[in-house]
Parts: structure tokens; C-alpha cells; sequence
């Protein structure tokens, strides 16, 4: 038995090499039991290899995996209790939608009855009972999804891993898919830990998250420190549509001559304040305007909500936020 | 729902145990994969062409005819006696004209095929080029032994059209039939180029097949007639092709030794000498020696034609 | 001009392309039914079925026809083996020597039969090996090898690793995984390679003459015939059997494996 604190995922020193790529450079990680936890970056960051390291379909070059304490170094796949969710769904399309659920099941060698009876469960679950009869190749790209969802949650692991599990999805689904995974997760108590190089996602999803930068984590934290307490100016550009201020602008703005991260937001256009830009393009969004301003060499956007005055392009305007909004970054 | 104690479930049985084998060392998962089928094609297959080599450094006692396995250049310098000498060539300039030949009537179909055929068509072409490549190499050349047979269909035809005067003279013609055309180099010719067409038209396809339809529009808008693009757009890019399709029907020209044999005159190509020397003639040795001269053109054809590019149109 | 339409001359040549290829053996149909035995005149000067009773009574013709058909079996099975291991490992890594061995897989087919037949049969010579139906076995599976592993190959590819993958996910061992994932997927493939491979083995003789000695396969037996014909109908009857024996297997392996991943055409 595993005592509560025990984390559900640890990362001690991991590196992944391919050749003389560091796909995964000496990250250690912690992921609570019961968190929705994200990975975000961009496309060959490490996050995805970081899922995989998990998952057991790669091994680290060195350091050690735990699961729920237990070093998984010689484990393999097959016999974690972890499960996945993948990118492609990776349904077999031999099977029908009911063999697919009942799949892990069968190799465990659970009796047909029992599994078949699982598998409507778990379909019932994901919204898609009565779905059973069907082949993967007559559904639609959202209705994979949950059998994909389904077919995993049927092990009951301890880990669900998600592989940008929203990713082929339109808007419109994609939000409500993610109403639902959250959802989910608050029911079933399940760690679950998904890869994303969609920010909005992981930020309106996760109760904490990893940011990836080749290789290696920029910074961790919930969706408020990152989002609002960028650690760098990578972690700044990426997560958000932030402002980010070079040394000289930062203390032309009254604060240190470091680098520096201003949420547009918190930004507003006035007739006086603590510098003075022209306006050079302004971009409605509806409930609000981007007003971007020309401050020396730097570019500094500004969010004006909706019913509030916009400047003209090209006037020369002043720009005023509290203090405390300058968030003064490491690198 | 019922929590399993541990994140890791138990190993149950050999099946487990080998998986996480493999896991753990894939180059054993690879190495089991890969030592039978190796074993037997470098084994059995290189092993083969081998002793071929080594047999062709042997000569035979010409009084005995026994072969003596002491190494000797003597089997080689057989091959530049006038009459081999002349075997090689003839070799070549059939496979020379079988290639071009077919590149020529291969064309039309496979650009057909490749820019204008769609949906059912485009299944009726590649079953149309797939079942004769595939079907039985020695029906189809008996079909043409029926074919070019003096009282076959052809005089027949010619006769209906009214030519049939011209056609049995053409026939004394000693180059084109010498009485029969299942008895010339026209006939042999002409069987060669049919079965191995479809060899050449499929690489030709597939190349075509990459080209974008829009760079032969673009071809037009600039004014180019019908001509130009294609000599100066569809040719080039056909090539790669072209050269793949030709390293087939040239090899294959080469080597082969039943078509002569059915169809032709008495005239001897690579594949029938090697053929008869191992055979009736019993000198293995100097087969051997005409056996590697197709190796050595073939090696030199796929450098040239790698150079190319042809091997992408593979 | 240049739009979606192909010129009438185009077509033309298209179609006479086609014809070319496929009119020829119409006529071994035809002369299959003549009652002319002693030549190739044309058009036959009448017709009969006599020849297929004929054909049926000829003792000479059963043992090369079975002889054939072991043969091919065999050859086929051990090529699906051989093949299927190959792809199975190319497919799965890429490793040292990849390359080499691709190239060692196709150089049976790559180089002219001659040199596969003369190079087998100076081994032979030089091993003191006598010739039997296993000589003819080992050559023929040498050269099927690749036509199985192309169709393989073909499928590894297109199939998404993520369904192995998956199968593991899920608790799989490898065992299972094959079992219950990758063969369901693999099979047409293979069976198609395996047609494939049986057609072109049970027909071919320019290897199998190097190998077979005294004994004659189906093909041999024809080709016998050809030079020196006797019955000459009879010999059409035979083509129509080999004819429609590497036929069915041909067109069956198309439509096994016709969604997407057709390249058994390089393979031959």
C-alpha cells in the first residue's frame, strides 16, 4: 500500500538521448496523486518523450522513473498500470468499438462475460453506449476519442496518460471535450497527465503544469504562477500573449534593469502614466481592443476592454498599470 | 472501483518474461528476427554467387574435359575469342533496343494511366499491366510462337488485307523473317519487348505519377505547346523512370535464354551460352565466366543509373 | 489545351498499349480447340474439345504437374517465413546494415535468372550436392523471399506503430500482441505475398532448370514441348492450366491488398 504522499509520477535526473539529441535533458518531476497534470511546449520540446518515458515505450539514457514509488526501470510497458490515451486514438481497426474497450481486459485473461459488461460500462461512461457493434472506421474523430478514453479507463490504471488528446478535434468539440476529461478526472480520482502544446488548454485544464523547453522544464507550477509569474522570457512568449520588456524598457518603466514580463491586460491606455508610446495597430478581438504602442525600440500591447475609448493609430498616448503587475523574470 | 495495490501488475507466464526480454534488449528481439532469413539468402544465396566466382577461375582439361579446380585467368581470356566476343555484343544490342523500344511504347500507357485515368480506370490500367506482368512468362511466350508462326494469325491478317504478296516477301527478307518471323532476330525482338513492357511501365507511372498536374499548367500559361512541354517538362521528369523501367528490361534482356531458344535463329545471346556450356557442353567453368559479364554490365548500368536518380522511381 | 482531357492520339496509344499486352494470350484459348495438331495455322480449321480428354490421358503430364505444385508450396512457405521475418525486423528499427540487407533481399530478383540459376547450380558442383526436388525448393524460396517481404514491408509501413504500441499499452505481452493485433492486420498482406509468390514459383523455369536436373516441373515439361512439340493443342491445354493456376492467385492478391499499399509490381 502506498501512503498518500507518495507521488503518483517522479522523474529523478531523466534524459532521453536519440543519437546526439537530447530529447530529454536531466529532468526531475513530481506529479502529485489525483492531478490533472499538463505538459506544454512546443513541438519538440521533450514533453512527449517525457509521456513516453511513463508509459515505458522509451528508456531513460539515465537517471530513474518511479511510479507510485516504485522504480519502473525494468518494467515494461505491458505491466505498468499506467495507460494512454494516444494522439492517432490507435484503435484497432479490426476490432469492433466493445473488443476494443474489452481489449486489456482479454489480455489479462478477464473472462468474456465480465469484460463485455465492462466494456458497456465504460461505454456508457464516455456517452457512447449502444456504440459496442460498431468498427472504429464508422465513427467520427470525437467519437474515437472516447473509445480511445474509454478503452484505457477500462484498467482502471493508476496513470492516465493523454497525448495532445485534443488535438485533432475541432473548436467547438475540443472545448467540450475538455469540460468533459475535467470532469472526469474529478470522478474517477485518477492521476491523469496530458501533453499539449495548445497554452489556453492547458492552463483552463490542468491543476498544475510542466513548461518544455528543449528538453528540459522552463518552469513548473499551477496555471496561476505560470501564467501570471512567467520564470523567463521563453516561458512568457510561449504561455501567453504576454508583453515581454528588455532591461532598458523595464527600468524606463520604474522597475530593475532585467528582463521583464507585462500582462496586456493589466495594462491601460491613459493620459498620463509611467511611459508614453504611439499606436501602431489595433486589433479588435470583441470583448475587447489589442492596442499595440511603439515605446523607443520595444513593442508594448495594451488590452482595452470593450466600451473604453481607443486611441487612433498613430497618436501618442501614455500608458499606466500598478507596479506590482511588472514581473521582474530570471532569464 | 477497485484500486490495484501496486502501479506495477504481476508477470504471469514465459510470455511476460520474454516480452520484457525484448523490452529490455531489442537488438535480441532483432537479432532472433533477422539470423534465419540472413543465414539463408548470405548463406545459400551469396554463398552461391560465390562459388560462382570461383568457379569461373577455374578452366576445364580440354582433353578430358574435367574440370581443374586450380585458379586461372585462362576461362576469362576464352571469353574475347571472336565468337564469344560476338555474343556479348549481339547481347547488348538486343537489350539496347528491347529497353528503347519499350520506353517508347510504354509511354502512352503510362502517362495515361498516370495523369488522365481515375477510379475504375485507374484500376483497369494497373490490373491491365499487372496481370500480364505477373502472369506465366512461358504462356506468354508460347502465345507468340503461335503468333509468328508462318500460317499464323499474321499472314492470315495480311492476306485479309490484301498485303499478303508483300508480306511473304518481306518474310524471304533474310534480316526480318528468313521464312518465318518465329524463326528471326525481328521475332525475337518483338517477343522480348512484349514481355518485359510492364517492366518498364510501372516505374514509368509511378514517376509520372509525382509530377503535379499544375507544373504542366504552368507549362501552358507560359505558352509552350504541346511539344515543348513535353520535351521540356514531362521528358525530364519521366526519366528517373525511364532509367528505373530500363534497368529491368535491359537486365532481364540480358540474362534471359528462353525466348531465343523458342523464338529465333540459331544465333547464341549471354543467357544461352551459359546455358548450353553448363549443359550439353558440360564446361562450367567458362558458363560461369559468361554468367559473371551480366553481373559486371549490370553493375556498371545501376551506377550510371543511380547517378540518375532512378532509384526514387523504384 | 493542356486541360484534364487526353488527345485522341494519346489515348490511342493507350489503348493499343493495352491491347498489346493482353491480346496475345487470348489466342492459347483459341488453339487450345483447334483440330490441326501438326502446325499453327490460322484460323484453326475446326474446332473440338478432344484435346482436354486428351491432355487428362497423358501420363507424362501428372508428375510434373504435382512435382510443381510441392514445389511451390513449399518454396511459398518458407518464403512467408523468411520474408515476414525480415519485415517484420526492418520494419521495427533501423540498425547497422539495414541498407545491405535490403539490398542482399533483392539482388535474387535484382540480378537476371540466369546468374541465380548458374550460381546456385555451380554451388552445387562445387559442394557435390546431387539435384532433388530440394534443389529446386532452395532456389525458387530464394527468389520468393522478396516478393513476400515487399507486400510485408509494404503493410509495416502503413500500419500506424501507435496499434502495437496500444496493444502493449494495454497490457499485452508480445505474444498477444502478435496474436491478436498485428496478424489480423498483417495477414491479407502476407497471404497476398504468398499468392503471389506461389504463382510466380509454380511458373517459373529459368532458374529451375539450373536446379532441377533430371526431373521435370510443370514448366519444364512445357518448355520441352516448345522446342520439341508433339501435340501441340495438348501444350495449349497445359498453358490454359498454368495460366489459370498463377491467375487466380495474381488477381486475389489484388484485391487483398488494393487499399493503398499496391507494390507488387516492383517485385517480380
Amino acid at each position: 500500500m502506498t501512503s498518500p504522499a507518495t507521488p503518483a509520477v517522479e522523474f529523478r535526473a531523466v534524459t532521453r538521448h536519440f543519437g546526439s539529441v537530447r530529447a530529454v535533458d536531466g529532468v526531475d518531476l513530481t506529479i502529485a496523486e489525483g492531478a490533472f497534470f499538463a505538459m506544454l511546449g512546443p513541438s519538440g520540446s521533450g514533453k512527449t518523450t517525457c509521456l513516453r518515458l511513463i508509459s515505458g515505450f522509451e528508456k531513460p539514457t539515465s537517471g530513474q522513473i518511479r511510479i507510485f514509488g516504485q522504480d519502473v526501470s525494468d518494467v515494461p510497458p505491458n505491466r505498468r498500470n499506467v495507460n494512454t490515451v494516444f494522439q492517432d486514438y490507435a484503435l484497432f481497426p479490426h476490432m469492433s468499438v466493445r473488443d476494443n474497450v474489452a481489449y486489456g481486459l482479454m489480455v489479462k485473461g478477464v473472462d468474456r462475460k465480465t469484460r463485455l459488461d465492462r466494456a458497456e460500462e465504460m461505454l456508457s461512461l464516455v456517452k457512447l453506449p449502444g456504440y459496442g457493434d460498431r468498427k472504429p472506421g464508422q465513427l467520427s474523430g470525437g467519437q474515437r476519442q472516447r473509445v480511445a478514453l474509454a478503452r484505457a479507463l477500462v484498467n482502471e490504471p493508476r496513470v492516465l496518460l493523454l497525448d495532445e488528446p485534443l488535438g485533432a478535434l475541432d473548436l467547438k468539440l475540443r472545448e467540450a471535450m475538455q469540460d468533459e476529461l475535467k470532469a472526469l478526472q474529478k470522478r474517477l480520482g485518477i492521476t491523469f497527465v496530458f501533453v499539449t502544446h495548445d497554452q489556453h488548454e492547458a492552463l483552463s485544464m490542468a491543476d498544475s503544469l510542466a513548461v518544455f523547453s528543449d528538453g528540459k522544464i522552463a518552469q513548473i507550477g499551477t496555471p496561476e504562477e505560470v501564467y501570471a509569474r512567467p520564470q523567463s522570457r521563453f516561458v512568457a512568449d510561449f504561455v501567453g500573449s504576454s508583453n515581454v520588456l528588455p532591461p532598458d524598457l523595464t527600468r524606463a518603466l520604474g522597475g530593475p534593469a532585467r528582463w521583464s514580463s507585462l500582462r496586456p491586460e493589466q495594462v491601460r491606455i491613459a493620459d498620463q502614466g509611467q511611459g508614453r508610446g504611439i499606436v501602431t495597430s489595433i486589433r479588435y478581438l470583441g470583448a475587447g481592443s489589442r492596442v499595440a504602442l511603439r515605446i523607443g525600440e520595444a513593442e508594448v500591447a495594451a488590452l482595452v476592454p470593450a466600451g473604453q475609448t481607443v486611441p487612433e493609430q498613430g497618436a501618442e498616448v501614455a500608458i499606466a498599470f500598478d507596479p506590482a503587475a511588472l514581473h521582474v523574470m530570471e532569464g | 472501483m477497485m484500486q490495484p495495490a501496486t502501479a506495477i501488475l504481476p508477470e504471469r507466464g514465459l510470455g511476460d518474461r520474454l516480452t520484457a526480454l525484448f523490452w529490455r534488449r531489442p537488438r535480441v528481439l532483432l537479432a532472433l528476427l533477422l539470423v534465419p532469413p540472413l543465414l539463408w539468402l548470405g548463406v545459400v544465396y551469396l554463398g552461391s554467387l560465390f562459388a560462382l566466382l570461383l568457379q569461373s577461375f577455374y578452366s576445364i582439361d580440354e582433353f578430358s574435359g574435367v574440370v581443374k579446380e586450380e585458379f586461372t585467368l585462362k576461362t576469362y581470356a576464352e571469353l574475347f575469342r571472336a565468337q564469344n566476343v560476338d555474343i556479348i555484343l549481339r547481347t547488348l544490342l538486343m537489350s539496347a533496343l528491347v529497353t528503347l523500344a519499350c520506353a517508347v511504347i510504354a509511354f502512352p500507357i503510362a502517362y495515361f494511366a498516370a495523369r488522365f485515368a481515375r477510379g475504375r480506370w485507374k484500376a483497369v490500367f494497373y490490373l491491365g499491366v499487372m496481370l500480364p506482368l505477373w502472369s506465366s512468362y512461358l504462356v506468354k511466350v508460347y502465345a507468340w510462337k503461335l503468333i509468328l508462326a508462318k500460317e499464323g494469325i499474321l499472314t492470315w491478317t495480311a492476306e485479309h488485307m490484301g498485303v499478303g504478296a508483300i508480306w511473304g516477301r518481306a518474310l524471304d527478307e533474310q534480316w526480318f523473317g528468313g521464312s518465318s518471323l518465329s524463326t528471326s532476330p525481328v521475332g525475337t525482338f518483338i517477343v522480348f519487348v512484349y514481355i518485359w513492357l510492364p517492366y518498364m511501365i510501372l516505374p514509368m507511372q509511378a514517376a509520372l505519377e509525382r509530377v503535379p498536374g499544375s507544373m504542366l499548367e504552368a507549362a501552358a500559361d507560359l505558352g509552350a505547346s504541346r511539344a515543348q512541354a513535353f520535351r521540356t517538362v514531362i521528358l525530364p521528369l519521366a526519366l528517373p523512370g525511364i532509367v528505373a523501367g530500363s534497368i529491368f528490361t535491359f537486365s532481364l534482356t540480358l540474362g534471359d535464354y528462353i525466348i531465343p531458344q523458342i523464338v529465333g535463329t540459331s544465333a547464341r545471346f549471354i543467357g544461352l551460352a551459359v546455358y548450353q556450356l553448363q549443359g550439353t557442353a558440360g564446361n562450367i567453368p567458362l558458363a560461369a565466366a559468361f554468367a559473371v559479364v551480366p553481373i559486371v554490365i549490370m553493375l556498371v548500368y545501376l551506377t550510371v543509373a543511380k547517378r540518375m536518380g532512378a532509384f526514387d522511381a523504384l | 489545351m493542356h486541360s484534364d482531357r487526353a488527345s485522341w492520339g494519346l489515348k490511342l496509344g493507350a489503348g493499343l498499349g493495352l491491347a498489346f499486352l493482353h491480346l496475345p494470350i487470348l489466342l492459347i484459348f483459341l488453339y487450345a480447340f483447334t483440330t490441326e495438331e501438326k502446325s499453327y495455322q490460322f484460323p484453326p480449321p475446326g474446332l473440338t474439345l478432344k484435346w482436354f480428354g486428351v491432355a487428362w490421358e497423358r501420363a507424362d503430364i501428372w508428375p510434373p504437374l504435382w512435382l510443381s505444385l510441392q514445389v511451390a508450396a513449399i518454396a511459398t512457405v518458407l518464403a512467408m517465413i523468411l520474408g515476414t521475418l525480415v519485415a517484420a525486423a526492418m520494419a521495427q528499427s533501423r540498425f547497422f546494415g539495414r541498407d545491405q540487407i535490403s539490398l542482399l533481399i533483392l539482388l535474387p530478383i535484382a540480378l537476371p535468372g540466369v546468374i541465380t540459376g548458374m550460381a546456385l547450380r555451380s554451388a552445387f558442383s562445387v559442394m557435390d550436392i546431387p539435384f532433388s526436388v530440394w534443389t529446386i525448393i532452395l532456389g525458387h524460396a530464394t527468389f520468393c523471399i522478396v516478393i513476400v517481404y515487399n507486400n510485408a514491408v509494404a503493410r509495416f509501413r502503413r500500419l500506424s506503430g501507435g496499434i502495437l504500441e496500444a496493444s502493449s499499452d494495454l497490457g499485452a505481452n508480445g505474444f498477444q500482441t502478435f496474436r491478436h493485433v498485428l496478424l489480423p492486420n498483417l495477414g491479407s498482406a502476407l497471404l497476398a505475398g504468398g499468392m503471389l509468390a506461389f504463382a510466380l514459383s509454380f511458373d517459373e523455369v529459368i532458374v529451375t532448370t539450373f536446379t532441377a536436373g533430371q526431373q521435370s516441373t510443370l514448366p519444364i515439361w512445357m518448355l520441352q514441348e516448345l522446342v520439341r512439340p508433339r501435340q501441340r493443342p495438348v501444350t495449349n491445354v497445359v498453358a490454359i492450366v498454368v495460366f489459370a493456376v498463377t491467375f487466380l492467385p495474381i488477381l486475389a492478391a489484388y484485391y487483398l491488398t488494393r487499399d493503398g499499399d499496391q507494390t507488387a509490381g516492383a517485385g517480380k
